[in-house]
């Protein structure tokens, strides 16, 4: 009973929420909107009053938006190298752990926001098809030897359950055209889509997917509460958020080194391999303004989300958060 | 055991921290109207990034590599150059100054960008002018004075200058050496700048340089070519001291005499290098 109505409570906190943001946005011109129209129009007060920050620096939340976009449309070309370099190639096994984490089933429905260069959705495919060849053999093993009649039964039915799709979204053109780059080597040539959208407005229907996942991004977003509310309305309900980011080491010793790690060697990569001291620059300073394990939590619970539990990857550098639709 | 480690380590995180927030305070909010420049932290200098003496050392290495792997990543080079040049740039500088010409040069702190530079006039220059020359040398072989790198890790706002100068004269040195811009003539270069800056970067790239080269190029810098340029770089005088700006007029050769540099051995072409 009190469970219901606190459920109740929260719904109607999250209608008014979104109202108000939604009567904001709309009045206001929020960085969603600054997308569509002229740039004239875009600046309001209320969007340059607001202050935020950028790294270590305080800028206004219109501003951090563009000075984003720069930095990303910078990397796009060396982004996976410099993942491999700075992470000495442990970022694929948290998204391997994400995958497994998410276990998707054949014909799931995945959201990848800030999927730029496509790693997230390239590996759900992989995973997914996985799934089926082994369920396939499963089925395959278990019946008896089928008689011909009914083996020629099987070629004229259709594949049975529906094919497993993923959308790539990512606010930045640059970094979705090295994705697309990569998912043409690959030879992929179905059941992915990129669209271009902000992760505080998404392009797309209310309860529509069934995974919706965001890795290493929220941190640049500049309104995260926003962005979780999308998340919670495109999810059907029943779907899951997932979020990898980065996070605070607890361990004191493991975080100087990290921190030592961080800001002596990884804007060296950048400036060596990349040509771009400053976006790394950004990048560890982003890390460290990002809220932490508990209160990322807090923020997702608040959005709406059910059942948020979080776990700490690589002893906190990284934690992967996660909460339900209901 | 661990405190001894932690402390160098949170004293580096602090003095890091300390640069943030002293950065920050200098530089004053504004609001009102969005900033477009992506200037991060006010340095000594436009472009200026504060690193500390593990950071320069990190990025020497990495640079030194990355330079060696792709030769035409000039950034490389620049980033090698800046971090381990801090010596030599102060004896530069000290040349400089001692130069009239050269106090000139640092005082009155002249660039040389296309957009400074008057085509027209260098292009109606007698043939065998400086001016002439080196609009000749640029024709020839594509170049730009403006593709030059800008200086970041110099910890000095007049040796960061001194170090922008010492780039800007190294298409000057193209031509007052007449060496093109094949891998032949930039060695060439390299080491008639070794002798006369002293530059690590420039020690490291005559030394490695010629690893690069195939035997007949090798053949021709051993003899004659590499003694001449050192030779000539031991002897003349400081290059980064002339006033380039206020002798485009000038005859090539008298310049060339005057600089104590003698004149090219025969038989380089300006064609590029494949």
């Amino acid at each position: 009973m009190a469970a219901s109505v606190r459920l109740l409570a929260r719904q109607l906190a999250r209608l008014s929420r979104r109202n108000v943001f939604s009567t904001f946005s709309n009045a206001s011109c929020g960085s969603g909107c600054c997308w569509r129209t002229p740039p004239g129009r875009c600046f309001s007060e209320a969007a340059e009053d607001r202050n935020t920050h950028f790294g270590f620096e305080t800028v206004s939340e219109a501003e951090k938006a563009k000075r984003v976009y720069k930095v990303f449309e910078n990397v796009a070309q060396k982004y996976d190298v410099m993942n491999d370099a700075m992470s000495l190639g442990i970022h694929r096994l948290w998204k391997d752990i994400l995958l497994h984490a998410m276990h998707p089933q054949p014909g799931a429905r995945l959201l990848d926001v800030a999927g730029g260069t496509g790693d997230i959705a390239f590996r759900f495919l992989d995973y997914v098809h996985y799934q089926q060849e082994r369920q396939k053999l499963r089925a395959a093993r278990s019946s008896q030897t089928p008689s011909w009649q009914d083996s020629s039964d099987t070629y004229t039915t259709d594949v049975g359950p529906r094919e497993a799709k993923a959308v790539v979204c990512d606010i930045n053109k640059e970094m979705l055209k090295v994705g697309k780059q990569k998912a043409d080597s690959m030879g992929i040539t179905s059941g992915l889509s990129w669209v271009v959208g902000d992760a505080e407005e998404l392009p797309f229907d209310d309860d529509h997917f069934d995974i919706y996942t965001i890795a290493f991004g929220i941190r640049n977003v500049t309104r995260i509460n926003q962005a979780l509310q999308e998340a919670l309305r495109v999810l059907k309900p029943g779907g899951r958020f997932m979020c990898l980011e980065f996070s605070k080491v607890t361990n004191p010793v493991l975080a100087s080194l990290y921190d030592t790690y961080s800001f002596q060697v990884i804007p060296v990569l950048g400036e060596v391999i990349a040509g771009d001291w400053k976006s790394y620059q950004y990048l560890v300073e982003s890390i460290r303004k990002f809220p932490d394990q508990e209160e990322f939590k807090a923020m997702i619970e608040d959005a709406g989300f059910c059942s948020v539990q979080y776990s700490n990857l690589s002893a906190g550098v990284v934690a992967l958060h996660s909460g339900f639709k209901l | 055991m661990w405190l001894r480690c932690c402390k160098p380590i949170t004293r580096l995180k602090q003095r890091q921290h300390a640069l943030n927030s002293k950065a920050l305070c200098v530089r004053p909010l504004h609001t009102g109207h969005a900033r477009l420049t992506y200037g991060h932290y006010e340095g000594l200098y436009p472009g200026h990034i504060h690193t500390t003496h593990l950071q320069k050392a990190l990025l020497a290495v990495g640079s030194g590599v990355a330079a060696l792997q792709n030769p035409y990543r000039h950034d490389m080079v620049a980033v090698l150059g800046e971090t381990t040049g801090h010596l030599a740039l102060i004896n530069l500088r000290d040349r400089m100054r001692n130069d009239p010409e050269g106090y000139l040069v640092l005082t009155e702190r002249p660039k040389i960008r296309l957009s400074t530079l008057d085509l027209e006039a260098m292009a109606s220059l007698p043939d065998g002018s400086f001016g002439r020359e080196y609009l000749r040398f640029l024709e020839d072989n594509s170049v730009t004075p403006d593709s030059r790198a800008e200086v970041k890790f110099v910890d000095d706002e007049e040796l960061a200058y001194v170090m922008l100068r010492y780039r800007e004269v190294h298409d000057l040195l193209h031509t007052l050496l007449g060496m093109p811009t094949n891998m032949l003539g930039e060695v060439a270069v390299k080491w008639f700048e070794a002798a006369q800056t002293g530059l690590p970067m420039c020690a490291l790239g005559a030394l490695l340089g010629p690893l690069r080269l195939n035997a007949s190029r090798l053949q021709s810098l051993l003899t004659p070519l590499g003694p001449w340029a050192l030779r000539s770089g031991w002897r003349a005088r400081c290059v980064l001291s002339v006033f380039y700006e206020r002798r485009w007029e000038q005859d090539l050769e008298d310049l060339r005499r005057e600089l104590n540099i003698e004149p090219p051995p025969v038989g380089l072409t300006k064609k590029k290098n494949t």
